[in-house]
């Protein structure tokens, strides 16, 4: 079993999705919430390092469509998710990290 | 308590001491559950790991400098303390910069024993893989 971890922090104004995925392992999940969102903009440098990571990336559309953020607009390898997905992801893990 | 009863606890520190309420209220949190006998680690990453430098005097900003509980952690049997390098390189620290903090190992004559232990990266990524419960601060 593996972690779900969880970034609320927009990745232009803080270094916490930067450091969870340079900690999170193979077979986690990391999934955006709240300006943690702002991570899942296609083109960005945070969508880079996203490309390049080891777990699968999750991002709740609720939080992206509340910012006016479309769906389009998400990278690749992004998955969109809601809040009964966000439970399951919590179900499918070990344990739960928040990086706050 | 029963050994199937006992879960692996990590504590993970990021933040800075004195900057946000974040590190006093984690410490608190660890002593408060250090009550539990549960198998607790802490982490310190990021700027986490300024919480542990030596010679913190808080005279000139009139706040409580809570440094030195982290002495008493061994006390509670609170003795795996793992420390990133790559965080502590990045902010032009070594662990000769850090208190010295230790335990007293009461199955080998109560020898003191350090409680920090340098990890690279790629081992506390696997010391986070194996924990049943992560609380972040």
């Amino acid at each position: 079993m593996s972690i779900l971890h969880t970034v609320n922090k927009s990745p232009f104004q803080k270094a916490d999705l930067s450091s969870c995925l340079a900690h999170a392992n193979a077979g986690d999940a990391v999934l955006l919430i709240e300006d943690g969102v702002y991570g899942a903009i296609a083109g960005t440098d945070a969508a880079k390092d996203i490309a390049t990571a080891d777990p699968s990336i999750y991002v709740l559309g609720g939080d992206l469509a509340a910012r006016g953020i479309a769906g389009d607009k998400v990278a690749d390898g992004i998955t969109v998710i809601e809040y009964d997905g966000f439970v399951d992801l919590v179900t499918e893990h070990k344990a739960v990290n928040s990086w706050l | 308590m029963s050994d199937e009863t006992i879960k692996k606890f990590l504590y993970m520190n990021r933040k800075a001491p004195y900057g946000t309420i974040y590190a006093l209220e984690a410490l608190e949190v660890v002593l408060i559950g250090a009550a539990f006998d549960q198998d607790v680690s802490l982490a310190f990453l990021d700027d986490g790991v300024f919480q542990l430098t030596e010679g913190q005097n808080t005279d000139g900003i009139g706040v409580k400098n809570f440094s030195p509980a982290f002495r008493a952690l061994g006390d509670y049997d609170v003795n795996k303390l793992y420390v990133e390098k790559e965080s502590l390189e990045a902010r032009g620290l070594a662990e000769s910069d850090l208190m010295e903090l230790v335990w007293e190992d009461e199955d080998d004559d109560w020898a003191e024993k350090p409680s920090i232990k340098i990890v690279s990266r790629d081992e506390l990524k696997a010391i986070m893989g194996d924990q049943d419960v992560i609380m972040s601060f």
